[in-house]
């Protein structure tokens, strides 16, 4: 009982947050409305006993992505009001939400059918809740994570350094770069050898 | 009345829809990629619902390298807009037009 009187509260600051996210014509008001649908799903998460998740949620998320939204847009300046009425490509609105109205209902017929992995979907069936006697959530979240999970887990530092390396040479100002002497030195270094 | 795993997965599909929506209709770069943000968030939710109705954490687990993804690409793609916006003064998507010829 507590939780379908939780679902539908939290629901509708999720999908209200989501609009706003779209409809709102300062995207400062964007990323706020953006903290209050992520917020939403946290909680949605604590409901479906995923608690290591819901706090990794709010910490990364909420914390650290909205922030960086945030202080991008405070450094660019562009916190401007947008004028949402001026549309340069002719119909665009009209077929990007018939799309995705398509692309909704494609989802939801999916949803109540057969998946094509095989497995049923249980409509209709309440759910469970999947605890069991592995210990709670982050016991049960590390041990698949270190033993099912590892190389992906591995990967993923890759792919973070990769992501930081990329971002400080993409936001590096171009004044500062130092002068490319590699590619001349290069074809210097070759004419003599060919 | 008791909420089913299917209450969330169409919770989910309606965010994701908004998401896809915004990311279609809006021009400011910035907030198309709070859009994704959004359309990431309820593949989340369904990674959860998903676990919990079929009793596998791996599902849980799975939102973690979402979360990496997300992280990576917000880190990237915000350094790309500063680079954009730095060249030149209030561009929105359909001002970022160089490949069209």
């Amino acid at each position: 009982m507590i939780e379908t009187i939780l679902f539908f509260i939290f629901g509708a600051f999720a999908l209200t947050g989501a609009l706003g996210v779209v409809l709102a014509r300062n995207p400062v008001h964007s990323a706020l409305f953006l903290v209050q649908t992520l917020v939403s799903i946290a909680v949605y998460f604590v409901l479906e006993d995923a608690q290591l998740v819901a706090a990794v949620q709010v910490i990364v998320y909420a914390g650290a992505i909205v922030v960086l939204f945030l202080f991008v847009i405070m450094l660019l300046g562009v916190d401007r009001v947008e004028n949402l009425q001026h549309e340069p490509i002719p119909y665009q609105r009209p077929i990007a939400i018939l799309l995705s109205v398509a692309a909704l209902v494609m989802v939801l017929v999916l949803a109540g059918g057969t998946w094509a992995t095989g497995a049923h979907t249980s409509r209709g069936v309440p759910v469970n809740g999947g605890a069991s006697n592995l210990g709670g959530n982050v016991n049960r979240v590390a041990r698949v994570l270190f033993t099912d999970f590892l190389w992906p887990f591995e990967l993923t530092a890759v792919l973070l350094v990769i992501a930081v390396v990329g971002g400080v040479a993409l936001a590096r100002r171009s004044s500062h770069r130092p002068p490319p002497i590699e590619a001349p030195a290069d074809e210097t270094e070759e004419v003599p050898a060919r | 009345m008791t909420v089913t795993g299917n209450y969330y997965l169409v919770l989910a599909a309606l965010l994701f829809t908004i998401g896809a929506v915004g990311l279609l209709l809006r021009r400011n770069v910035l907030v198309m990629f709070m859009c994704i943000e959004l359309m990431l968030n309820a593949a989340n939710l369904t990674f959860v619902t998903f676990a919990r109705m079929l009793n596998d954490i791996g599902g849980q687990v799975l939102v973690f390298f979402t979360l990496v993804v997300a992280a990576a690409e917000v880190a990237v793609g915000l350094a790309i807009i500063v680079a954009i916006f730095r060249r030149r003064q209030g561009a929105t998507a359909d001002d970022i037009d160089l490949l069209k010829g």
